[in-house]
């Protein structure tokens, strides 16, 4: 791009400075490139940063520190330490979004994509993004003091009645749940909330990237709409489908807020989804900023690397997935 | 021979029927989780007006909280806060959002741009909350102390990808003769970035900044470890006493960046855990004047972007 005047007589008599701040291209490109790398270095020093910072608890509690334990320790004081109850805590909510979340946005990605008049997309489009607009302590708030004594409290005391009595299964599901509704169900719920629109945006937009002749082809061999979409659609989009999921499951194991104000914060020794709990993400936002010692604040960052480390490779999982459809798509069908 | 052709189309007749029976059914199933999904967008915003709506006044916009027990207080040191971090987050995060855009949207092939678009989209997924370990580490361990320069940090970090995304694709709805223009009239191809690339998508990338700044606004996580909070933070005071003592401008700067501040998710996050009624009846006006800033940013964005890539497609 920078070369193409430079063979010009006038221009190599000149000083060869002058010329160069002149043009002004070459310092551009070194300008912006120097940015974009710098962009390229914040992602690795956010890796590496946690990494170093984490050191101290890396060092003294090795790979024991994440594996599953029934009698795990949270314990500042006697500086032991133990991140299996937060793992636990943020996987088993973060699968209650995901089974919950998936048919529901689902639906409307469908819905939107194949089914709704061309006057309803729009608004309906935006509605759906607009609850992803709201700030997540918003949603914590709402759910302390509506949705938990509302909802959750009447949901968890039915499911415990009925799953709870079932062997096996009904470990997930031992109440009873706290009149405040505060519980692991509470924050799958929210976060199901959260992440209906991440998932649904997503899957609407692979739908959409589905060429024509796909949808035609299935109703001449005499498909109802349905079968359309169940067969032909689902199948061909089913990769990027599954990115889709893969990116709300990465955005539920990482929200903070709204999960902090409804899980109820307790380290209890139950595993039931109707007892109070707590994630990763939500120990970090209770204890970093009052940490006791410096192996605590360790502990708290190597939680966080758990964290980083997870949503890293969720997040190159459902690129890599969205990215293979839309390579794999002509690009006349796309919104 | 008749009753098996009769058996057979009977048959048919009934699996026809129970196909179209699971077609209506699945796709009535489809509309009803629509709606169902939305539900809980009208009951949040029903609510939080309602709610926050009633403890909402004016005493609310201008006064330090006060308190507990001692009426008239407001969140002022919280709104202050919030403008100073977003405004800091901007300041960070804009301009090398926007280099970083001009890169990927030239050159999206290249290894660097390839690279520089991968790591966009991971940091775009990183939650929250690390960010603010990482501000924690960068920012706050090395100055010694809480600030709302690390807060704005770590919001920063939480807009660029946001940025360099919106603004990448707004460069490329640009058509591609603006630009080929402007070098066959010897414009040299940082001016033409700059001068003509830039401006024709500036409607559409100052949206990018706005959406940004609205999910920056309410973004708390990273702040619990940077900005920290600081119910006595007061601009109007450190302004007048940076006056008075005759400090330069950068003196006066200076101080607001480098102490704990307030912000409003942060308060509205605080007030919620106490138990005295004052308090949490404040939290719902915080999240109601929190709602209505973001949901307008983003209703008003949206509009702009639709109608500009309407007017752009032709």
């Amino acid at each position: 791009m920078s070369s193409h005047n430079s063979a010009l007589p006038a221009f190599r008599q000149s000083n060869r400075s002058v010329r160069f701040f002149q043009h002004g291209d070459r310092p551009w490109q070194g300008l912006i490139v120097l940015i974009s790398v710098l962009v390229i270095v914040l992602m690795l020093g956010i890796g590496g940063m946690l990494w170093v910072r984490s050191g101290v608890s890396r060092a003294a509690f090795g790979w024991p520190f994440l594996t599953p334990t029934l009698d795990a320790n949270w314990d500042p004081v006697n500086n032991l330490f133990d991140a299996w109850p937060f793992i636990y805590g943020t996987l088993l909510t973060s699968v209650v979004a995901i089974v919950v979340a998936v048919p529901v946005a689902g639906g409307i990605a469908v819905f939107l994509a194949e089914l709704c008049p061309a006057w309803l997309r729009t608004p309906l489009t935006w509605m759906v993004e607009l609850l992803a607009a709201i700030p997540s302590v918003v949603y914590g708030l709402w759910g302390i003091f509506v949705f938990l004594p509302q909802v959750v409290t009447p949901v968890g005391n039915f499911l415990g009645d009925t799953l709870g009595k079932i062997p096996a299964v009904g470990a997930l599901f031992v109440g009873p749940i706290p009149a405040s509704g505060a519980s692991r169900l509470a924050a799958g719920l929210i976060l199901t909330i959260m992440i209906i629109p991440t998932i649904a945006a997503v899957t609407r937009d692979v739908f959409l990237a589905i060429p024509n002749s796909q949808r035609e082809a299935a109703k001449a061999l005499g498909a109802t709409e349905w079968e359309t979409i169940w067969q032909v659609l689902v199948p061909y989009g089913l990769s990027g489908i599954l990115g889709a999921v893969i990116l709300g499951l990465g955005r539920a194991l990482g929200e903070t807020m709204a999960v902090t104000m409804v899980i109820g914060n307790s380290i209890e020794g139950s595993a039931s989804l109707l007892r109070p709990g707590y994630t990763m993400a939500s120990l970090i936002a209770n204890e970093f900023a009052e940490a006791v010692s410096s192996l605590h604040t360790s502990a708290l960052v190597e939680i966080g690397v758990i964290l980083f480390i997870m949503t890293l490779l969720l997040n190159i999982l459902a690129r890599f997935l969205v990215w293979q459809v839309a390579r794999q798509t002509p690009q006349e069908g796309r919104a | 021979m008749s009753t098996f052709a009769e058996l057979m189309q009977h048959k048919r007749a009934g699996r026809i029927r129970a196909r179209k029976t699971a077609n209506a059914v699945m796709l009535s199933l489809t509309g009803l989780l629509t709606a169902v999904a939305l539900v809980p967008l009208f009951w949040i915003i029903g609510y939080v007006l309602v709610r926050g709506g009633k403890s909402l006044n004016l005493d609310f916009f201008i006064h330090l909280p006060t308190p507990l027990g001692v009426t008239g207080g407001g969140v002022l040191s919280a709104i202050e806060g919030t403008l100073v971090i977003t405004v800091l987050a901007a300041v960070f995060a804009i301009p090398p959002g926007v280099l970083a855009a001009f890169y990927a949207a030239h050159y999206p092939n290249r290894p660097l741009g390839v690279a520089l678009r991968f790591s966009t989209d991971v940091l775009a997924g990183v939650p929250s909350i690390v960010i603010g370990l990482f501000a924690y580490s960068v920012i706050v361990v090395p100055m010694g102390h809480y600030s709302g320069l690390a807060g704005g940090a770590a919001l920063a970090v939480l807009m660029l990808p946001t940025i360099i995304r919106t603004t990448e694709e707004m460069l490329k709805l640009v058509p591609g003769t603006l630009r080929e223009a402007s070098l066959g009239l010897g414009a040299p191809e940082w001016k033409t970035s700059l001068s003509v690339l830039f401006p024709a998508a500036a409607n559409g990338i100052l949206t990018g900044f706005l959406l940004a700044m609205a999910r920056a606004a309410g973004e708390t996580a990273p702040l619990l470890m940077t900005a920290l909070g600081n119910e006595r933070f007061d601009l109007g005071q450190i302004v007048r006493s940076g006056v008075q003592g005759h400090q330069s401008v950068f003196q006066i700067l200076g101080r607001i960046v480098n102490q704990p501040v307030d912000s409003l998710p942060l308060t509205l996050w605080k007030y919620a855990q106490q138990p005295y009624p004052e308090r949490v009846d404040q939290s719902w006006a915080v999240a109601l004047v929190l709602m209505i800033f973001v949901l307008l940013i983003n209703v008003v964005t949206r509009v702009w972007i639709q109608r500009r890539a309407r007017k752009l497609k032709g």
